[in-house]
């Protein structure tokens, strides 16, 4: 591009030679600084030519191509000849290339009717339930298969899993629980006071730890840890072909991948949940030492008075359950991911979103359950 | 290479559309045993979609593939399977599995199809690493490699179970043009010592012109064939523009 010594502003005069209108531009136009619009130099003159000049400008970019492609699209819209031949032939090709390209682009209307919406909403929810019968349905033909010894299962695989689900996350899981029975020993000591009953705080956590929070806590944390990890790797599996491999080798994806980390959480669920009552139990115990004058001693014996088998083997079912919600949510999110890095992040958090969802949903469907029967 | 033999691989009448899109319409050709067949043209044609078709990770929206005169399109589970056993594939980026050893890589395929013990596995993992020039590289992640080096491991994978076919996804993408051109001599090797027929999606000139026996080439305003033949012949005789085009961009003319 010309480059010149002299930095003057961009500037655009008018003159007009009878019906002839001629538009000299000088200086240097630049898009960081401001020049001329079109609109505002035209104003609301009807010549019957226009002639643009451009001897004057010294030092140019876009800007300028911006404002001649503007020109030649105003005189095509008015009809009336425009002479651009003066400005240097690169100048006047680019603006003639610029003018037929913003006038092609089209502002598309990309919105749509409320029909269409609604049908494409639809469409995408069946596509949901389908993929989701899919995935069950070929867990449930491997797991059946497994079951007959049909069909063998990495071993190897599972106890990796089992180590990295399980016993790593110990730490954060008697964490969590221990601090869920500090919570309930305090909130729990605030009604009993009134009735001088602090004794029973024992009790209220002893059956609270083991009929809910346990499993609970257990699930929660795991579906945070470790199925949002099956969600991100097998995303990021998927996205490296590493899936389309095992489905060309005649691997099901499944057997391979989902179920070992399934069947590693199915087991380890239930003895996490275990170990969360105990520490939930040592939480209370401690706040109820510490705060209410209850010894270790009288808060097991008074613990025991309510919390039986029966209780313990109710957090156990429910935690089974939990686990493998967890599991089958986590690689289900990691399967459907999209093939890009924002694909795998989505569905990390999906998998998050729809394990806590269907513990919740599960556990309340237990709850009825288990007030049926009476257990 | 009889013309009479029963066609290695045979798509008959294929389409395929993805969500409303047609991408693949009336697709039909066969590829001859120990062959070296090439999908050719430009990108978005298509070409990758129709391998994913072959080998079974699409299913065809209208027509059928068969392999050895059997339909894989319409088997069922069992012998579907029994077919996938039958050939490998190289992906496109090598899709070793990242989590296991080059080694383990290997190992795998075998330890789910065969039951050799152990330490059979173990020198056949090391014969094949050999085979593509990655001896010593056994207890090697894949990250811990190049790009060049995972294509041929993720070919080592794929020759496992010493397919009878093998297909490439752009096997010379991302390649430098020497480690591409020592793949080509691996693949041709390949087939000269085990008769394996090789299907190649590319779009490297020289590479079709190096080794392709034949080639198909896609368009994707036709949604189809629109060549078909030997390379050097297609490059001349073809009527359509798009193709001789496509074959002679870089001036490479056949001969």
């Amino acid at each position: 591009m010309p480059a010149s010594p002299e930095m003057t502003g961009a500037r655009a005069t008018t003159r007009s030679e009878g019906s002839l209108l001629v538009v000299s531009l000088e200086g240097t136009w630049s898009l960081e600084s401001s020049t001329p619009r079109w609109g505002t130099v035209a104003g609301s003159s009807k010549p019957t030519s226009v002639r643009l000049v451009a001897d004057g400008v010294s030092v140019w970019d876009t800007s300028l191509i911006v404002f001649l492609g503007e020109a030649l699209r105003w005189c095509a819209a008015l009809g009336v000849p425009c002479d651009a031949s003066p400005p240097p032939l690169t100048m006047r090709s680019l603006a003639t290339q610029f003018e037929s390209a913003i006038r092609t682009c089209g502002h598309e209307d990309h919105s749509r009717s409320l029909t269409v919406e609604v049908g494409l909403a639809t469409r995408n929810v069946m596509d949901h339930v389908k993929n989701l019968l899919n995935f069950v349905g070929e867990f449930w033909i491997d797991s059946t298969r497994l079951i007959r010894g049909r069909a063998g299962l990495r071993w190897g695989d599972c106890l990796n899993e089992m180590q990295r689900c399980g016993a790593m996350a110990l730490p954060i899981v008697s964490l969590i629980s221990f601090l869920v029975g500090v919570t309930l020993a305090y909130s729990g000591s605030i009604v009993l006071k009134r009735f001088g009953g602090e004794i029973w705080v024992a009790d209220l956590i002893g059956v609270a730890m083991t009929r809910e929070m346990g499993a609970l806590m257990a699930a929660i944390t795991l579906a945070g840890r470790t199925g949002a990890a099956f969600a991100a790797e097998i995303g990021t599996m998927k996205g490296n072909e590493e899936i389309d491999a095992l489905s060309t080798l005649g691997i099901s994806p499944i057997r391979f991948l989902v179920m070992p980390r399934v069947l590693a959480l199915g087991l380890m669920m239930p003895l996490l949940a275990m170990y969360a009552n105990c520490l939930g139990i040592l939480g209370g115990m401690a706040v109820s030492y510490a705060t209410l004058d209850i010894p270790p001693a009288a808060y097991w014996v008074e613990m025991l008075t309510i919390v039986d088998m029966q209780d313990i083997l109710v957090g156990v079912i429910k935690s089974v359950a939990f686990g493998l919600i967890v599991g089958l949510s986590g690689c289900l999110r990691g399967l459907q991911a999209d093939r890009n890095a924002a694909g795998v992040g989505k569905a990390a958090t999906s998998a998050v979103v729809t394990a806590i969802l269907l513990i919740i949903v599960a556990d309340a469907v237990f709850a009825v359950l288990f007030h049926a029967i009476g257990l | 290479m009889t013309i009479e033999a029963k066609p290695a691989i045979e798509v008959k009448d294929l389409a395929f559309s993805y969500e409303e899109s047609v991408i693949l319409d009336g697709v039909s050709f066969s590829v001859r045993p120990a062959e070296i067949f090439f999908i050719i043209g430009g990108s978005g044609c298509g070409k990758t979609t129709l391998l994913r078709n072959l080998v079974g990770l699409e299913r065809p929206t209208r027509g059928e593939v068969l392999f050895d005169g059997k339909s894989f399109t319409h088997a069922d589970a069992n012998s579907r399977k029994e077919m996938l056993k039958t050939f490998g594939m190289l992906f496109q980026s090598g899709a070793l599995w990242t989590s296991l050893t080059l080694s383990q890589n290997i190992a795998l395929p075998l330890e789910e199809y065969t039951r050799l013990p152990a330490d059979e596995i173990r020198n056949i993992t090391a014969f094949k690493l050999a085979q593509v020039g990655l001896a010593g590289f056994e207890e090697h992640y894949p990250s811990e490699i190049s790009g060049g080096m995972r294509k041929r491991a993720g070919l080592a994978r794929a020759l496992a179970l010493d397919p009878r076919i093998v297909f490439f996804d752009e096997p010379s993408a991302g390649l430098d043009p020497v480690t591409a051109r020592n793949l080509d001599e691996l693949i041709v090797q390949i087939r000269d010592t085990f008769g394996t027929t090789i299907v190649v999606v590319s779009h490297d000139v020289d590479s079709i012109f190096g080794i392709a026996d034949r080639v198909i080439m896609l368009d994707r305003s036709k949604k189809g064939i629109i060549a078909e033949g030997k390379p050097s012949e297609v490059a001349v005789d073809s009527a359509n523009p798009k193709v001789v085009e496509f074959l002679t961009r870089r001036g490479v003319k056949a001969g």
